[in-house]
């Protein structure tokens, strides 16, 4: 070996570190993110991602039909397409967007790599640095994430069982006007919230777009969860009674597969105009391959029975989640029992930090994402979001009795120091934890 | 040299709250040990590990698990059981290096400055009460302190705790991480690591790296974000403080009973003390980790140290 010691240098190990924009402040390695590399394990009951469990799927059908677009239309289908995406899909869209009420026509849809593209396209479009968008507060943490990487400040407004609060969006409209900024658009999921896991309730969705209209402010619908509620036909969309002044954003990631990465925006006019040009100038096109599966998936195969599969699935974890924490969870916990979705959000006895915790918890093997993860602002960290989508129900309860010893432990460690989960306190980093990329 | 004739088994992973650390390690120490033309398998530590290493025995196990199990001695002991060369430090010895209370007093019996500390379980916080307890232990260590669990790395659960009002929330911080929290006084001071090797020839100091995290305190931010902390290799020390690391390194690596490699972690004060705060049976090789750094400013190339430390396993095990 040779063995001759080099000059002196000095290193950051990172030779651009100059020269990167100052939105990528912030990406930074976490405890966080590190701790959630064990969840991945299968010792670990994981209640932290939000994969759609699509092990229903025939996978024989979407097999032969893969098959048969490669064979009867494989060089379409292997091509550039359509920057606003394959016409085709964009009529079938409509057809799906009519079960939520609403009427549209294939020219004002514009097809995305994901509905997460979408969030990142509308705010390229519209958000300048310092620019405000209102979020409900707790907010789905990827698009947090978007909204950070253009330098956009989000401001939270309350919700509760019933969804946004109409006062709350009120008074951060008239507390940010005050401050001189610019309100862009409110960003909010009305059917099975994530992570909140609560529906807007119809006469709260009147409101909002009444305040929305007398404001001027875009409401910016993101809506993958819709067609997946347990008890009643889906809500009315917030886009179904308002055209001009709602982008509303659906995704085929839960409905179908997240695999395809296929989304869409339905926009107004002129907005979807300039959509599809930074839909080119991100991508040139959305992936022709995927749009033609997840059409000849929509054209030959009853999805809307194998939607109501995965509702009557979902509905059954959802079921097992609710009762062991019923059945397990110490006194001073509190959740909601979501009516479809994913999401449960579960707030713990007084004095808890759930991001605190989350060490202990992945020790008993068990995992679920800290309330922090969902607030730009640093609040949320006596909230947790638990996820029943993917874990079996036998694997829910084990997952739900691991962390109620969690809780314990850590209710008696708490007693003992005398700490409470603390709200930020003065000046806040503004940021966001995104544990895995799982999180849609 | 020669290429070794047999295959290499990295472990990387397990199950640790290090294990996103130790994949990123296994990467990197496999990656060049192919580049030197070695024949390697990665793998994860799960119940599949062992009738693999049984049905097909490898020429010798890497072991690169940060944290529990894999540093504190208890796979090792698994290796041992199943006759399996490895590379690195015993199961006793890694047992003690692990456990930072332990090993401060080792080194300390070997003549070495550690800052003073205390480490207390849970239980005596419960038993005593945690008011009266913490208050003792301000007046013994003074401020400001580092809480940290006693058993663990990557400045998991570390905080640096200026004010008495923020030792509770420390301590439930380390707490999280295991049962037993050392807190230990905080000298202000440059942080230094200090590599040591053992290929056959006694255990030799590397050049110490230098680290300056931008925010002060070298936490898993700093240690994991390329770019958040300035490192100097080799550190700029006069001669004799360049050496007397090396002496305090090679003397923990020593004390401690340690083989193959180590890494230890100092601060040397204002009037030019170091200070001994903790050693890695199994230090980080990622690329934002000090070993790399310093064994390039030894003349090294990675590869080939990873292979000249299990020629020196494969060895030790055929005699």
């Amino acid at each position: 070996m040779t063995r001759e010691v080099q000059p002196r240098s000095a290193t950051r190990l990172d030779s651009y570190v100059d020269r990167y924009a100052a939105r990528t402040k912030g990406m930074t390695a976490s405890e966080i993110r590190a701790l959630f590399a064990v969840a991945s394990r299968p010792e670990v009951v994981s209640l932290a991602g939000g994969m759609p469990n699509i092990s229903g799927l025939p996978l024989d059908v979407v097999g032969g039909a893969i098959y048969d677009l490669v064979r009867t239309n494989g060089p379409a289908a292997m091509q550039y397409g359509s920057g606003q995406g394959d016409p085709t899909l964009r009529d079938q869209i409509c057809d799906v967007m009519r079960l939520e009420g609403i009427d549209a026509h294939p020219d004002d849809v514009v097809v995305t790599v994901g509905s997460q593209q979408a969030v990142d396209l509308v705010t390229r479009i519209f958000c300048d640095p310092g620019d405000v968008v209102i979020c409900e507060a707790p907010s789905y943490v990827g698009a947090l994430g978007v909204f950070r990487a253009y330098q956009a400040d989000v401001v939270h407004a309350e919700m509760d069982e019933h969804g946004l609060v109409p006062d709350a969006l009120r008074q951060a409209i008239a507390a940010v006007r005050a401050s001189g900024r610019r309100i862009k658009f409110l960003y909010t999921i009305p059917n099975y919230h994530n992570p909140a896991g609560v529906s807007m309730a119809p006469q709260r969705r009147a409101e909002v777009l009444e305040i929305c209209r007398e404001a001027d402010i875009l409401i910016l619908e993101d809506n993958p969860y819709g067609l997946l509620g347990f008890d009643d036909e889906p809500h009315r969309a917030l886009r179904a009674d308002e055209a001009e002044g709602v982008i509303y954003l659906g995704s085929f990631s839960k409905t179908f597969a997240p695999g395809f990465r296929v989304g869409w925006a339905l926009a107004p006019h002129a907005v979807r105009e300039k959509l599809v040009l930074a839909q080119e100038s991100a991508t040139l096109c959305p992936p022709s391959f995927s749009q033609m599966a997840v059409s000849s998936y929509l054209a030959n195969h009853d999805w809307q029975g194998q939607v109501k599969q995965f509702r009557e699935m979902y509905r059954e974890r959802r079921d097992a989640m609710i009762s062991a924490l019923e059945d397990l969870m110490p006194a001073g916990a509190r959740w909601n029992v979501p009516d479809g979705g994913f999401y449960v959000w579960l707030t713990l006895p007084h004095g808890l930090d759930a991001k605190a915790m989350l060490p202990r918890a992945v020790t008993a093997r068990v995992a679920y994402v800290p309330g922090t993860a969902f607030f730009a602002d640093g609040f949320g960290a006596q909230s947790m979001r638990l996820s029943y989508c993917y874990p079996t129900p036998e694997r829910i309860r084990e997952g739900v009795r691991r962390l109620v010893g969690v809780i314990e432990e850590e209710l008696e460690l708490r007693e003992t120091f005398g700490t409470i989960a603390g709200e930020p306190h003065g000046s806040v980093e503004r940021g966001y934890e995104s544990p895995n990329t799982d999180l849609s | 040299m020669d290429a070794l004739n047999g295959r290499i088994v990295v472990l990387a992973g397990g199950l640790s709250h290090e294990r996103d650390v130790s994949l990123r390690s296994g990467r990197r120490v496999a990656e060049a040990l192919r580049d030197a033309g070695a024949e390697v398998d990665e793998r994860d530590v799960d119940a599949s590990l062992l009738p693999a290493l049984r049905d097909d025995p490898p020429m010798c196990v890497l072991p690169l698990l940060h944290g529990e199990t894999g540093e504190d001695g208890a796979l090792r002991e698994v290796l041992e059981l199943l006759g399996v060369p490895y590379v690195g430090s015993e199961p006793a010895a890694c047992r003690a290096a692990f456990d930072k209370p332990v090993a401060k007093a080792v080194v300390a019996r070997a003549g070495l400055h550690t800052p003073p500390s205390v480490a207390l379980p849970h239980e005596t916080f419960r038993e005593l009460g945690a008011a009266a307890v913490m208050d003792a232990i301000i007046a013994a260590v003074g401020l400001p302190l580092i809480v940290k669990p006693a058993k663990s790395g990557s400045a998991l659960g570390f905080t640096v705790v200026r004010e008495t009002d923020a030792l509770p929330g420390a301590m439930v911080g380390a707490f999280a991480y295991g049962d037993t929290a050392l807190v230990e006084k905080f000298v202000e001071g440059a942080e230094v690591a200090v590599p040591v090797l053992d290929t056959g020839d006694g255990p030799t100091a590397l050049p110490a790296v230098s680290i300056e995290p931008d925010g002060g305190v070298y936490d898993y931010t700093a240690r994991y974000t390329a770019g958040s902390t300035e490192f100097v290799v080799p550190a700029k020390l006069s001669d004799e403080l360049a050496a007397e690391c090396a002496r305090v390194a090679v003397t923990a690596h020593q004390a401690l009973g340690l083989r193959d490699i180590s890494r230890s972690d100092l601060i040397i004060d204002a009037e030019g003390t170091v200070w001994f705060l903790e050693v890695n049976v199994a230090p980080g090789l990622t690329e934002t980790s000090t070993v790399p750094l310093s064994v390039q400013a030894a003349g090294l190339e990675l590869g080939e140290l990873m292979t000249d430390l299990v020629r020196t396993a494969v060895g030790r095990s055929s005699r």
